[in-house]
């Protein structure tokens, strides 16, 4: 029978099944941060049980790390206590690698687990995150997970898990210039919703998904999230085998050539049967901007603030209302007439040296706007952030006003001293405009890196398209 | 994990679509390195009138009148009504653990986050998904009524109105059966230990590269 990708992942990592469907899963990789697991550990600790597989833990501290004098260390105590608290978990239960707080390839979880071939196509993957779908766009089946499955994985390497419905977003055709991954992701939660893909497993396809970059189908993967889906993936092809050749982790010799045969055939078959199908066509993809509280309050560079009382569903009329009245934007105000406060590009959703190389282009040679308080560049790992130095990045931004900043999650989710205060309005090439999410009271639009970029330099959103 | 088969308790409204994990539980109390003590943080940005730190005393924080949990009317409640995509976003356990040491036992929606849904049942928290019409009875109920509690039967799969009406829910009878016995799900996958590592041995052979 024709299967789809998700089908062969799922099938080759089936331990057990009982009789209501419920499935024991095999997890080939295990990525640990500070955040989720001290409690996890300390449950093993409790319970006297060991790890299972040491080596297929993977991990790093990310979301509490300071992003600028890190001579001084990590000053706010409780964060340090969580950090240190991973070292210890680590040094105690072992791990296959550990990038800690200042090694030179620590950065954020699933920037590091591609950059360092510690994520391979074919393989599951979780991480007590939920952006782990990122991952996916090596062909693997990646999953966020609360403390409690991190610690079921630390203790049986398997997840207790009911296999989730297929579904299928096939994006055809050419992108516009200017027009990137990220503006996929909005569209596609503009069209479906935040909980369009809940219950599905998404398989990205169609040739505007083939024609991406590996960091531009991880910046999708990344957000299949906040479509509702725990998982998104891609299948493996030509452009999957070339970026992992070489990695830290990457196999290589004879053990290389016989992976990568196995890797070609992670993709879904001919005639394989998907429960929802989604298409969308690349050329009509503007560049998307977030206008609300949720990543599905999105429109075009182009378009305005919607109106509620367009909308005539009561909840949605009110959820609406209280978006606008939280982000302090008033119905039909054009997106190019909002003014920022400030930029943050960073985030595992676009921190790659494509993002910051796209950023820097927009950015070479001009000034950050006098009413942006603060632009800010956190590259994804300390890999990316050598590269970026390698290629002069960093003098670009600085010429122009940004600061570049050390790597972590940053101001994504504001857990160390990176926040908006209450009432900033900013510009984020990250991946949640929650209420409070970069600081309480802040408001955020999500965007692409090449339009953070220009929004910074203009002071005000920008068709980055017409943008000189 | 404590047992869940009957319990009836008071209902408190939420009416916000979308309610994200964030929302529920805001990352500064993420820094914390235990299970509990989260409960005085629930909502803590729509809770309070303040900013919420972690170590900050709550008890001496300014209330938000206007916030639904603060209403004196609702005070106790176990049961939470809420309506689409409850618990959307992030894949904090912290989020659960908060709604419970509030005093939570059962949450009724019309739909679930996906990682947030495993993460509560994980805890014993019961999730219940209704139909939006009978949540929206039960909203319009618990409105007009002060006092207004749910009986929640794990074990017949039913919460029943104070009126005598009675829905059915859906459960798949594996966490079903974790929740009812307060079973740790550790405990019984290692009890598979076996087929585990046979399932390690063979796909050891298939894709060598991943050991
Ligand atoms: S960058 Fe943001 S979304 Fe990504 S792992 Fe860090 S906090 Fe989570």
């Amino acid at each position: 029978m024709a299967k789809t990708l998700y089908d062969k992942l799922w099938d080759t990592h089936v331990v057990h099944v009982e009789k209501d469907g419920t499935a024991l899963l095999y997890i080939d990789r295990h990525l640990v941060h500070e955040v989720t697991s001290p409690q996890a550990y300390e449950g093993l600790k409790l319970a006297k049980r060991p790890q299972w597989r040491v080596e297929s833990v993977v991990a790093t501290a990310d979301h509490n790390t300071p992003t600028k004098d890190w001579d001084k260390g990590i000053t706010d105590p409780v964060s340090r206590l969580q950090v240190e608290t991973l070292d210890a978990n680590i040094k105690e239960f072992g791990a296959k690698v550990y990038f800690p707080f200042l090694d030179k390839r620590q950065g954020i979880v699933h920037v590091i687990g591609p950059e360092n071939g510690a994520t391979l196509p074919g393989m599951t993957v979780v991480c007590g995150d939920s952006h782990t779908s990122t991952h996916g766009a090596f062909a693997a089946l990646a999953f966020g997970i609360g403390t409690s499955e991190v610690e079921h994985v630390l203790a049986t390497q398997c997840m207790v898990m009911q296999k989730y419905k297929n579904m299928k977003i096939a994006v055809e055709g050419k992108l516009g210039l200017g027009v990137t991954a990220k503006d996929i992701a909005l569209a596609v939660i503009g069209k479906i919703g935040t909980a369009g893909g809940t219950g599905h497993a998404i398989e990205f396809t169609g040739s505007a998904i083939r024609d991406l970059t590996m960091e531009g189908r991880m910046t999708l993967c990344n957000m299949a999230i906040e479509a509702g889906a725990r998982t998104g993936m891609v299948a493996c092809d030509e452009k999957t085998i070339e970026y992992l050749k070489g990695r830290m982790f990457s196999p290589t010799g004879a053990l290389w050539e016989k992976a990568a045969t196995y890797w070609r055939t992670l993709k879904s078959d001919d005639g394989a049967h998907f429960d929802t199908v989604v298409t969308l066509d690349a050329a009509e993809i503007q560049p998307q901007v977030t206008w609300g509280t949720n990543p599905q309050m999105v429109t075009t560079v182009g378009g305005n603030v919607p109106d509620p009382a367009q909308e005539k569903d009561k909840v949605q009329r009110e959820w609406m209302e209280r978006a606008l009245k939280y982000m302090n934007l008033k119905a039909n105000t054009p997106i190019t007439e909002i003014a920022i406060d400030k930029v943050f590009i960073g985030a595992c959703t676009n921190s790659r040296i494509e993002d910051l190389r796209a950023a820097a282009q927009v950015a070479k040679g001009k000034k950050v706007a006098g009413n942006v308080k603060l632009a800010m560049v956190v590259p994804g790992s300390g890999l990316v952030k050598s590269q970026a130095e390698q290629e002069g990045l960093d003098k670009i931004f600085t010429e122009a006003g940004f600061e570049w900043r050390e790597p972590g999650c940053s101001m994504c989710l504001g857990m160390n001293d990176d926040q908006l205060s209450p009432g900033e309005r900013c510009a984020s090439t990250s991946n949640r405009n929650f209420e409070g999410r970069q600081g309480a009271g802040g408001r955020t639009h999500l965007v692409s890196p090449a339009m953070a970029a220009a929004a910074a330099i203009a002071g005000h959103f920008v068709d980055v398209r017409s943008f000189k | 994990m404590e047992k869940f088969i009957r319990k009836e308790g008071l209902v408190a409204p939420l009416d916000r679509a979308n309610v994200d994990t964030d929302a529920i539980i805001p990352k500064q109390f993420l820094k914390s390195i235990k299970r509990t003590g989260f409960g005085p943080n629930a909502f803590d940005e729509w809770r309070y009138l303040d900013r919420g730190e972690p170590g900050k005393d709550d008890t001496k924080r300014p209330l938000n009148p206007d916030f639904v949990l603060n209403k004196k009317r609702f005070e106790g409640a176990t049961v939470l009504l809420a309506r689409e995509n409850f618990g959307c976003g992030s894949s904090r356990e912290h989020a659960p653990w908060a709604l419970q040491q509030f005093g939570f036992q059962a949450v009724i929606a019309p739909s679930f986050a996906d990682i947030f849904f495993n993460n509560s049942l994980k805890n014993g928290l019961l999730l219940i998904k209704f139909d939006a019409k009978i949540v929206d009875q039960l909203f319009k109920e618990t409105a007009s009524n002060e006092g207004y509690r749910l009986a929640v039967d794990l074990e017949q799969q039913t919460v029943s109105t104070p009126g005598g009406q009675s829905f059915k829910f859906e459960i798949d009878p594996f966490r079903k059966h974790c929740i009812m016995n307060g079973l740790d799900d550790i405990g019984l996958t290692l009890a598979h230990a076996d087929k585990i590592r046979a399932f390690e041995a063979k796909h050891k052979v298939a894709q060598p590269w991943l050991f």
